[in-house]
């Protein structure tokens, strides 16, 4: 038993909290209401190793495991959630998806530029029509000679308006419900492709959300990625590691959330005396503490197991539920800690909100969690 | 970085869940009817140790750590809730002070019989005045020729219908506001010390909660336990650790409440088809094996911070705070997910229910323990 990170990891922390503080706190505000995230903050960010998160060095990567993913995520979420979701979505979905399906060739040619920052990855599953319920999507490809001809429209897509690379799930074996989809890597300037307007989203703002459209977009045979028909089962291995992901984004936010609110609350004065000292104010900031502890603790056992090759589905499952629900409980916390203050957009506790909720949505949503999570107790296994 | 148990821990888990199925639970429900903890359960437990858990192993204990105490204070509650706490509450609140402040001498007369269960222990410190306020206890303790003339009267003291050795809170200097308490270590059946009503309790009724009535109880000068004018110090310290073992005993139960309405939502057949199908019921499952898996790693990180020399203070709040709520929580949803026959005593949960309250209040209510954890923000 050892509850301590490894030292390589407390490093890794150290330089992901300095670059969160100094190069991303002061803009944040900006690129949420810009929405947008300059492209010289994902050049940065790539320096860093945190483009090529997972991706092992002999491409260029950082070669990190789950909870090296978690510490990063937590130290960018602390000051921008729609920095981590990019992170997320380019690292622990569509790198992802290469690292777990993609073949020897896939991997060559495609992860040196997704590692470097070169080119920003996306990942497309869900569709106007199909989120939760992946086997009724409609998006299908279908075989003509040497290649595949993608037709459909693809939803909430992370990263969409500046990906150069898509993976796309799209259905193969249109009566074969999940095991009749397959995915493919489909660069941004093949023809047929398009995209929409970045969604105008509630929060994660500065993460870019569009819908990508195909039509009769071609795609040759070898860039079919993992086996034919196999992509459900590939791509509900990758939203179990994204929902680690997501557990330590939604620990990073509402971590801000407990600081800015102990910063404020210690300095507010109501009554002849700061904030912090009344037990209303104090037992809030209590309860955010330990169910952040908590939290964390959730997103590193699944980490852990992850890492360690063993069974994390259940794991991740608990993490994801708990940290994002969590998360939006202590921002909604944090804005009454701040009273009026709070409700405005001059400090950034209804910003960490509003990117908050997304984390109880996104890759899983709290009541798909808690069905997983019946399950494990419920079948006999 | 590593949050599995070791092996020798995974072991006697394994052997504290044996027991735990084997001869705990069968008894549980006619120990809550009785409100009785029989001697052959005492002596269940004595005889794998369970008394000595951390005493070192020459004073006959078994040298184990805080990590091992968790995990057969979280076995025996998953069993019944009350046993857990006799467990509890005798190795942290009256052995660990003991350990922690006792003299050479203190620990050869005392952990041996403690370590073997020949003698129970227990820790007087509340007083019909004075709870979560420790520091405003009145029980008097004045030092004469003869020794401590100890007067006044404790209550709600865990094992206090059994135990044979108790550590004493009492009140030695009355106007000096920091150092008013002294701690000292009495043999139960010392003239003058008479044991008053067990309580009648909604829940761990087969744990004794006795009231004690000091009347010129003569105690030897030597039954100080750590230096005079320390014993709030002994007292805080003492819950700090004992806190991490009532996250144990709420984690066991909430343990308890996933295995027992899992196992009756798949057999329970309504509209057709087992409840365990309906989504009302897989939210409420889920609900309760999301908290429980959150309070395990919480007890068991606090534990660990304990075992490895940490201040502990905060995660042992946190422990306790949440494993508690956690508790409740679950033990309702359990009640729930049974229907009517989980408000009848054919089914354990409705006692689950009773026990988990308890949690929320002793060594420490979930508001003190709020307390603690926003002193450590407050930087």
């Amino acid at each position: 038993m050892d509850y301590d990170l490894p030292e390589d990891l407390v490093a890794l922390k150290n330089m992901a909290a300095k670059f969160a503080a100094e190069e991303i706190a002061p803009n944040a505000r900006d690129w949420d209401r810009e929405a947008n995230i300059p492209r010289e903050v994902v050049a940065k960010l790539a320096e860093l190793g945190f483009i090529g998160i997972f991706i092992s060095e002999k491409y260029g990567g950082a070669g990190l495991g789950d909870l090296g993913a978690a510490v990063i995520m937590e130290e960018i979420a602390r000051h921008c959630g729609g920095t981590a979701l990019m992170l997320d979505a380019h690292n622990a979905l569509c790198c992802a998806h290469f690292l777990i399906a993609a073949n020897k060739e896939q991997k060559a040619k495609y992860l040196p530029k997704l590692a470097s920052g070169e080119w920003l990855g996306a990942w497309a599953l869900s569709e106007p029509g199909c989120g939760s319920d992946v086997a009724a999507m409609t998006c299908a490809a279908v075989q003509d000679g040497d290649t595949w001809v993608l037709n459909g429209t693809k939803q909430w897509i992370t990263n969409g308006h500046y990906a150069r690379v898509f993976v796309i799930m799209a259905k193969t074996t249109p009566e074969g419900g999940p095991k009749g989809i397959s995915a493919f890597i489909v660069e941004r300037d093949t023809p047929g492709l398009s995209t929409g307007p970045k969604e105008d989203k509630m929060g994660m703002r500065a993460s870019d959300t569009v819908e990508v459209r195909l039509e009769d977009v071609r795609v040759p045979k070898e860039d079919l990625c993992g086996e034919l028909n196999h992509a459900f089962v590939d791509a509900m291995k990758v939203l179990d590691r994204g929902r680690i992901t997501i557990a330590a984004m939604s620990v990073g936010l509402a971590r801000g959330a407990l600081e800015e609110a102990v910063a404020y609350a210690k300095q507010r004065v109501a009554f002849g005396k700061p904030i912090f000292e009344q037990q209303s104010i104090q037992f809030m900031l209590a309860d955010m503490a330990m169910e952040i502890d908590a939290g964390r603790l959730l997103a590193q056992k699944a980490a852990l197991l992850a890492d360690a090759g063993e069974p994390f589905t259940y794991e991740a499952s608990i993490a994801k539920v708990f940290c994002s629900e969590m998360a939006t409980r202590a921002c909604l916390n944090a804005i009454q800690i701040h009273g009026g203050n709070g409700y405005t957009k001059e400090v950034p506790v209804e910003r960490y909100m509003r990117d908050a909720k997304l984390c109880e949505i996104g890759e899983g949503s709290s009541q798909i969690q808690r069905i997983i999570i019946a399950r494990h107790h419920l079948e006999d296994r | 970085m590593d949050f599995q148990l070791s092996e020798d821990h995974s072991m006697l888990q394994q052997q504290m869940r044996e027991f735990a199925d084997e001869v705990v639970a069968p008894t549980a429900e006619e120990r809550d009817q009785q409100a009785k903890m029989p001697p052959e359960m005492i002596q269940h437990c004595a005889e794998l140790g369970l008394f000595g858990i951390a005493i070192p192993e020459r004073y006959g204990g078994a040298g184990l750590d805080c990590v091992a105490s968790c995990i057969v204070v979280e076995e025996v509650s998953r069993a019944c809730a009350g046993t857990g706490v006799m467990i509890s509450a005798h190795n942290s609140l009256c052995v660990d002070p003991i350990m922690m402040f006792g003299t050479e001498e203190q620990k050869q007369k005392y952990l041996p019989k403690l370590a073997s269960g020949e003698w129970l222990g227990c820790l007087s410190l509340t007083e019909p005045g004075s709870g979560s306020d420790a520091g405003a206890a009145s029980c008097q303790a004045v030092l004469k020729d003869d020794g401590w003339h100890v007067n006044g009267t404790k209550n709600f003291v865990t094992n206090g219908g059994e135990a044979g050795v108790m550590v004493l809170i009492a009140v030695t200097d009355p106007d000096d506001r920091k150092r008013r308490l002294s701690a000292f270590i009495v043999e139960t059946d010392t003239p003058g010390c008479t044991i008053g009503k067990l309580e009648k309790k909604l829940g761990i009724r087969c744990s004794s909660t006795a009231e004690f009535a000091f009347e010129d109880c003569v105690l030897p000068k030597d039954a100080l336990l750590g230096e005079q004018g320390r014993g709030l110090k002994v007292a805080l310290t003492t819950l700090n650790g004992g806190r991490i073992g009532i996250a144990a005993q709420a984690l066991g139960i909430a343990q308890a409440c996933l295995e027992q309405s899992a196992e009756y939502a798949k057999t329970r057949v309504q509209f057709g088809r087992p409840i365990a199908k309906l989504q009302a019921i897989q939210n409420k499952i889920a609900e309760i094996a999301i908290g429980v898996t959150a309070a395990r790693e919480m007890v068991y990180f606090a534990a660990w911070e304990k075992d490895v020399g940490r201040d502990y203070i905060k995660s042992g709040a946190m422990a306790k705070l949440f494993a508690a709520e956690v508790c409740s929580k679950a033990a309702n949803h359990a009640v729930q997910v049974f229907g009517g026959y989980g408000y009848c005593q054919d089914y354990p949960v409705e006692r689950y229910l009773r026990d988990a309250k308890i949690t929320e209040i002793y060594e420490g209510t979930s508001e003190i323990q709020r307390v603690v954890i926003a002193r450590s923000l407050a930087g």
